[in-house]
């Protein structure tokens, strides 16, 4: 589904990544480690065609992203749900709004019963008619998330999704998207939470790929 | 949540693309007021164009089919020669009819240049010979060179001399008008393209969310040109709807226009189809604001990256 081979990425001429090779299949679930600055909202972005390599190549559906035109990578972000780091939303529509969104988007209808469904599962049922700004940030991570996956994308990326809730929470959020993942999904979730991917371990066959030396790699035995 | 989050399932509530677009102080302000000040400047241009097209058309009605000839003959020989000119013009094609103004008739005409009391017997004053001409059908030419035959102090004034220059003056004014029209409609889509630049500029959040969740070029523009069309529209007809109304309060503009300063501001008013062209107002300012907001949004899509 997103494919990088042998790619180069960096800012203000040195390179952050270098010679990053990644491939994320159908149902497969990976996490992505390594310490602050390495490179792994980076890599996402790579993934999803915010980014372009300055070297390698980068496929997103088959199509390469040096060739795809805006509204093809509009497309294929259609079918990833992205969980961005900051949690961007639309500030003047309701939390329910703001998570059915890329419905709309879509063009597909919005099932208020899903909808609320979804919002109890991420805890946010409370906040449905709260405005973003309202929110706390594990408030925010969960609305994100609830709609990164609204749409049953093909790929998840989530950048740090767990940064900011609770343990329980983390855990009931890790469930959507093992549960996401066995639907055939694949999921890529950077994270510095370790226990969290011990947890996800014990569920799913993640792989672990730790960001080191500017290269992807994967993680040792104590994880 | 073991099920696909796919909802398949029935409509039961939907999002507009209207609404992605925040509600924005300055910019629905300034589309709204360059709107209506623009409506109301069109209805103006638009009402000086049909009234500048009313009076040329006027006055080329009203002297094109007429024409006089004035006889100054040598005395002994003005009724010789007054009877020829009839005489001519009775056999003369494209002739619908003529009269031979009398001397009091005259003396009227003379009045304002040389006073109440013109002793017309006593002044070698000419005998004028009014004609009514049959459209497309008189060959002024042709009736020149025989009075030069037949009566050489007659001579034809077909109102040409002073009339083409009026006509052309009014037809000038209506081209103005309508050059008026046209830029009132280029300034509208460039203060629209401006308020449309400056709210996509303060809303680059929206668009980076919108793209993040796939959201195409076109579907942002949108939501976009949605909102300011309905803005143009909205300040437009209240523009408009202004505009005819200071038309109405014009004094004269409406009343019959016998005299000359009269019949211009008569020619003001809005009357039968002139209504349709000021109802179509409005809805070129919304059509301009929809292109120019569409063109002005998809650019800066293309630059915001």
């Amino acid at each position: 589904m997103i494919e990088l081979r042998d790619v180069t990425y960096g800012y203000g001429g040195g390179d952050l990544l270098c010679g990053v090779d990644l491939r994320l299949a159908p149902a497969s679930f990976h996490f992505l480690t390594g310490p602050s600055g390495t490179g792994k909202t980076t890599l996402m972005k790579l993934c999803y065609a915010e980014l372009r390599p300055l070297s390698g190549r980068v496929t997103i559906f088959g199509s390469d992203v040096r060739t795809m035109s805006r509204d093809a990578v509009a497309g294929a972000r259609g079918r990833i749900g992205i969980v961005h780091q900051d949690c961007q939303f639309l500030d003047h529509l309701p939390v329910a709004e703001n998570v059915a969104l890329p419905l709309a988007v879509a063009g597909r209808p919005v099932d208020a019963g899903e909808l609320a469904e979804l919002l109890a599962w991420v805890g946010l049922s409370a906040q449905a008619r709260a405005l973003p700004p309202q929110l706390s940030g594990g408030e925010r991570q969960r609305a994100a998330l609830a709609r990164a996956v609204i749409t049953s994308p093909d790929v998840i990326l989530a950048d740090e999704p767990t940064g900011n809730v609770d343990w329980d929470m983390s855990l009931r959020l890790l469930r959507l998207l093992v549960e996401l993942n066995r639907m055939g999904k694949a999921v890529l979730v950077a994270t510095h939470d370790l226990n969290l991917i011990r947890a996800a371990k014990t569920q799913v066959a993640a792989r672990v790929l730790r960001i080191a030396d500017r290269r992807v790699q994967q993680a040792g035995a104590d994880l | 949540m073991a099920r696909d989050l796919a909802v398949p399932a029935p409509v039961l509530t939907e999002i507009r693309a209207g609404r992605v677009v925040p509600p924005s102080g300055f910019t629905a302000s300034l589309t709204l007021f360059t709107a209506a000040a623009m409506a109301f400047l069109a209805v103006v241009a638009l009402a000086f164009a049909l009234a500048a097209g009313r009076v040329a058309a006027g006055w080329e009605a009203a002297l094109s089919d007429s024409a006089t000839i004035r006889i100054a003959a040598p005395e002994g020989q003005v009724a010789a020669q007054t009877d020829a000119v009839q005489a001519i013009l009775a056999t003369t094609p494209g002739i619908a009819s003529f009269r031979l103004l009398a001397d009091d008739e005259v003396a009227r005409l003379l009045e304002p240049w040389l006073g109440p009391d013109l002793p017309v017997d006593a002044l070698p004053v000419p005998k004028l010979v009014e004609i009514v001409t049959v459209p497309g059908e008189f060959d002024a030419g042709g009736l020149r060179q025989r009075l030069a035959g037949e009566a050489p102090g007659a001579v034809l004034d077909d109102h040409t001399r002073w009339r083409a220059p009026m006509v052309a003056a009014a037809q000038r004014l209506r081209l103005l008008a309508w050059v008026a029209l046209g830029l009132i409609a280029l300034a509208t889509a460039a203060m629209v393209t401006l308020a449309a630049r400056a709210a996509l500029a303060a809303n680059g959040q929206v668009i980076r969310v919108l793209r993040l969740v796939g959201a195409r070029d076109a579907w942002i523009a949108r939501a976009f040109v949605r909102r300011f069309t309905l803005r143009a529209l909205a300040g437009a007809l209240a523009g408009t709807a202004l505009g005819a109304l200071a038309l109405l309060l014009v004094p004269g503009a409406g009343g019959d226009g016998e005299t000359a300063g009269s019949a211009f501001a008569a020619g003001l008013a809005l009357r039968g189809g002139d209504w349709a062209l000021a109802a179509a107002i409005p809805l070129a300012a919304a059509l301009a604001a929809f292109a120019a907001t569409r063109a002005a949004a998809l650019r800066s899509l293309r630059e915001i990256t």
